[in-house]
């Protein structure tokens, strides 16, 4: 698997997430996703982002088009160096939620996604990552 | 400050969310609702979305809590013009927006709206005659 192009991307407020959603969604028009495909992707990056920014203190989004034998992907990892997550199973579970908001960001990311992966730590920070592939 | 747009038509506000939101945004177009339906005594509120290309859990949060606010206030909200894509995704996001009312277009919206107006001014009549019974 060989990683095509990168891009990283400050989230730190809420127009972030926004300009996440739309670099997102770039390129994901770009490696040729449906339309069902690209609201996917995007809507999870939503989501993630604003994790970011409102439990983990803003950090960074990395976009990578990937090329894997016959098909390509577009990978984002999100990462902030906020208290992390103690409890990994529970924050993925939907409903729950430590803000005010419906506990749907980190499931319904993963539902969004081909492949998933988090790494937290309390103190931290937190790496979520997700792949869409085309 | 950026805000959405409301505009009154008769009983109604329309509003045609036209622009990708950030979340403030969505804050601000849900308490200027609220303030406006009181403000204007409307029976109902029209919400376009079909320029909308995401609804995430934050969006979709908003929509049903301007519907259950409205629906306090004595108005119906109508959402219209969902995308496909949109729905499919809020569905697999685990969104199904249950007490949102929607409409596929605006047309059919302004149907609902003039309907549930229609039933609620005939509801107070019975409900006095009902009053009224002696048992």
């Amino acid at each position: 698997m060989a990683t095509v192009r990168t891009e990283k991307l400050p989230v730190e407020t809420s127009e972030d997430v926004v300009r996440v959603r739309q670099a997102v969604r770039a390129w994901a028009v770009e490696l040729g996703f449906s339309l069902v495909e690209q609201t996917k992707v995007v809507t999870a990056a939503s989501e993630l982002a604003r994790n970011t920014v409102v439990h983990g203190g803003g950090g960074t989004c990395e976009l990578e088009s990937l090329q894997a034998d016959n098909r390509r992907g577009l990978r984002l990892t999100f990462v902030d160096h906020g208290p992390g997550i103690a409890d990994i199973e529970q924050a993925m579970r939907d409903g729950f939620t430590s803000g005010n908001g419906l506990g749907l960001g980190l499931g319904g990311a993963r539902r969004l996604s081909n492949e998933f992966d988090i790494r937290s730590q309390p103190g931290a920070g937190t790496l979520v990552q997700i792949v869409r592939w085309k | 400050m950026e805000r959405i747009p409301i505009l009154k038509m008769g009983p109604f506000l329309l509003v045609s969310i036209q622009v990708d939101m950030h979340d403030r945004l969505a804050l601000t177009l849900q308490d200027d609702l609220t303030s406006r339906i009181v403000a204007d005594r409307a029976r109902g509120v029209l919400i376009d979305i079909s320029s909308l290309e995401v609804v995430d859990s934050f969006i979709g949060r908003m929509l049903g809590n301007i519907a259950g606010m409205s629906r306090v206030l004595d108005a119906e909200t109508v959402v219209v013009g969902m995308r496909p894509a949109v729905a499919i995704t809020l569905v697999e996001l685990g969104m199904s927006l249950s007490g949102v009312r929607t409409a596929l277009n605006v047309e059919r919206a302004m149907d609902m709206l003039q309907a549930s107006v229609a039933t609620s001014i005939a509801a107070p009549v019975s409900e006095a005659v009902n009053g009224h019974r002696p048992d």
